[in-house]
């Protein structure tokens, strides 16, 4: 009973001036393309100084950066821009499940036989693909989901990098006791940043039930009835129970969070690493006294971190220069595009192309995150890049949890039924 | 003959309005008003993605039905319209008096009690966000003068919706202040001059005058507040986005978290379902309402 929309019926004049004028572009060689990315500084910064590199190589393609709302206000920009066949030449959006929502096959270009695929890892083109067949290069590094810890404040107390949860709690107390900073920093302002106890600890339920993903992708395995997948809950209301958070945990806001960890107001700071480009940005001078571990686990030889592949850059299926697109998101995949980026921005984690590396001198939040993915080190993609389905009321469950308004195992109930809801969207099979 | 006359010259002023004529507003009626509202009855029936659609019955209403806060979401839109509504009668009509009586500088009194009404929604929600602040909030640092530690007015679930309410109702009562001037400034004077001579107090004044007789200023802002409270979004969204968690969801918001997370279908079905509440509510009340008015 599922039924397309014919996009190209309410394009169709839109479409036969298009090819007018790529027939036309290919007689005059000057071409612009229009580059749409979210609107965090440091993706902004990092995208104009791609453009103005690539142009700069090749001076008859001009890159013009848009910037747009980020989380899921983003999400139907870009779903409506492609529903209305708006969407910009190239385009940067998540890689994982957020990604097949995109309905890849129709709206993005094949970039499966592109020559750089060779160079980027299988673990980020499998978060692109559908269907056996390539649609995205990396735009911007690897992230990890773990806590940031303020360095300053562990060399005072002569506390070390927690590896189980019993010493995590363990270092909470001692903190709590001799420091008047909050052992475990929350910002439930902006409520996204509530959810890394749970997202973060996702290498843990990896080790302990590998089949998670895919049963849970056909409804066989749930959250409330995997007592390893309801643990991220359960240590987060535990840390509120034991009076562990900083006071106003309800109000603060992502910044008032960074700020606290660098400041030492605080002390720990659940959260993805792309927050050290904001440190970069406001808390320069604390940078050297951020560090950074995974989520501990209940094994100590058995931890490792949950991570968040890179986000893709992807071009528009009805591009008017789909030849001039795959430069640019050639240009972008290469060590190139990589130097460009880090010069932008500076380094804050892995690039996802083989070839591109890290300058010697990154800070110690960095060097801390790159062991995890270097050659022996611990790392497994979150759940949102093994599984399309990701309920989108986490963020509100995992507040009311890590506020003590719902039990964890209540929690872990809700969520099991805000999922069904995105599994029903993507007719799933197994899904009723 | 006569009576047949008139009508034949009604029809025929009626055809000096050639059809062709209404075609321009019938299309702007049709196009913007009559095909979103057909078109939003169909896609509540399907689960669509922008990109395609599949029919599926009344599922979605289940489903929205079924949505774990959708009954505590309906519980709070029907606290916060009566609360805010309530308080804007009460509030609305206290202040419609001082402000038609002869106090000092009564212009810039009525200024400053409309001001709010003109204030953009959203810059009024962030503004008492951080006002209500609870570690260097204004209202908590003033509070703590008295040596009370404030609450966590918009984090705490007890506080968290009323604190909400309160602002709307700060933002509002100007609006029903107006109306209750004009219905309060529209009672013959001779009625009080009466009264007074029959030695009637003002709290007898103004239950047996100002009350029955500002009786259409009351009934327009009951019936105002409380469709602007039964579909409440804005500043609920501005200042607690629902939160913490879900407990100031009220069934605006929950429609619009389903848009958010791409659930088009099912955000549309819930629209209907919105709509149809406040038609449920309102349009008995403004019958029952405007009945007894003419009873009376």
């Amino acid at each position: 009973m599922s039924r397309t929309i014919s996009r190209r019926l309410l394009v169709a004049a839109a479409a036969g001036t298009a090819l007018a004028l790529s027939f036309a572009s290919s007689a005059y060689a000057e071409v612009k393309l229009n580059f749409l990315v979210d609107n965090a500084p440091a993706t902004v910064k990092a995208s104009e100084a791609l453009a103005a590199a690539f142009h700069a190589k090749n001076p008859d393609i001009t890159i013009e950066v848009e910037s747009r709302a980020a989380g899921g206000e983003g999400d139907n920009i870009v779903k409506t821009r492609l529903a209305t066949g708006e969407m910009t030449d190239v385009f940067m959006y998540n890689s994982g499940s957020l990604f097949h929502a995109l309905n890849p096959q129709q709206n993005m270009l094949d970039l499966t036989d592109e020559p750089y695929q060779s160079d980027i890892m299988d673990s980020f083109k499998s978060v692109v693909s559908e269907n056996g067949r390539i649609y995205g290069a990396p735009f911007q590094m690897a992230y990890g989901g773990g806590v940031l810890y303020n360095k300053k404040i562990y060399a005072e107390l002569g506390l070390s990098v927690p590896k189980t949860w019993a010493d995590f709690m363990k270092n909470n107390a001692v903190i709590k006791e001799k420091t008047k900073a909050a052992p475990v920093i929350q910002t439930f302002k902006d409520t996204w940043t509530s959810q890394l106890f749970f997202l973060g600890d996702f290498y843990n339920v990896l080790q302990a039930v590998p089949t998670f993903p895919a049963d849970f992708t056909a409804n066989k395995a749930k959250f409330a009835t995997t007592p390893a997948a309801i643990k991220g809950f359960e240590h987060q209301a535990e840390v509120f129970k034991a009076g562990y958070l900083n006071e106003d945990f309800g109000s603060a806001s992502f910044d008032d969070g960074l700020r606290m960890v660098a400041k030492g107001e605080g002390v720990h700071y659940p959260m993805i690493t792309f927050a050290f480009g904001n440190i970069f940005e406001n808390y320069k001078d604390n940078i050297n006294d951020v560090g950074f571990f995974a989520l501990p686990s209940d094994d100590a030889t058995k931890n490792g971190l949950t991570a968040w592949m890179a986000n893709g850059i992807y071009g528009y299926a009805q591009t008017e220069h789909p030849a001039e697109v795959k430069k640019f998101i050639a240009f972008v995949a290469s060590k190139e595009g990589c130097d460009a980026q880090t010069e932008a921005v500076g380094a804050i984690g892995p690039y996802m192309s083989k070839s591109c590396t890290l300058p010697a001198d990154v800070a110690p939040a960095i060097k801390d995150l790159v062991a995890y993915f270097a050659e022996g080190g611990k790392n497994a993609p979150a759940l949102e890049f093994l599984s399309p389905v990701k309920g989108p009321a986490l963020e509100q469950i995992t507040v009311e949890i890590g506020s003590g308004i719902r039990s964890p195992i209540d929690g872990a109930k809700l969520y099991d039924e805000d999922v069904r809801k995105q599994a029903l969207q993507l007719a799933l099979p197994g899904w009723e | 003959m006569n009576i047949q006359g008139k009508k034949g010259t009604r029809r025929g002023l009626a055809a000096a309005y050639p059809s062709w004529f209404y075609l321009p507003a019938a299309i702007i009626f049709g196009v913007l008003f009559l095909f979103p509202t057909f078109a939003s009855l169909f896609f509540s029936l399907t689960r669509w993605t922008l990109f395609q659609y599949s029919f599926i019955g009344l599922d979605n209403f289940r489903q929205f039905f079924s949505e774990p806060f959708l009954v505590w979401g309906l519980v709070n839109t029907l606290i916060y319209a009566v609360v805010t509504s309530g308080s804007k009668v009460v509030l609305g009509m206290l202040l419609g008096i001082l402000l038609t009586s002869n106090v000092m500088v009564r212009g810039l009194l009525r200024a400053i009690v409309f001001f709010p009404v003109l204030v953009s929604t959203i810059g009024v929600g962030i503004t008492f966000t951080m006002l209500m602040h609870p570690t260097n909030g204004l209202i908590n640092d003033v509070i703590a003068t008295f040596g009370v530690k404030g609450p966590a007015w918009l984090t705490d679930p007890r506080f968290a919706l009323l604190s909400v309410a309160f602002v709307d109702v700060w933002k509002g009562v100007g609006l029903a202040t107006v109306i209750y001037i004009a219905g309060i400034v529209s009672i013959p004077a001779e009625y009080y001059e009466a009264a007074k001579m029959d030695g009637a107090n003002a709290l007898q004044r103004f239950w047996n005058i100002t009350l029955p007789l500002a009786r259409p200023a009351t009934i327009t802002v009951i019936i105002l507040s409380l469709i602007g409270g039964l579909r409440s979004f804005d500043l609920i969204w501005a200042m607690t986005k629902g939160g913490p968690g879900f407990t100031t969801d009220v069934v605006a918001s929950v429609i619009y978290k389903q848009y958010q997370a791409g659930f088009y279908g099912l955000s549309t079905a819930g629209n209907v379902v919105l709509f149809v509440l406040v038609a449920a509510i309102v349009v008995p009340l403004s019958f029952a309402l405007n009945r007894k008015e003419v009873e009376a």
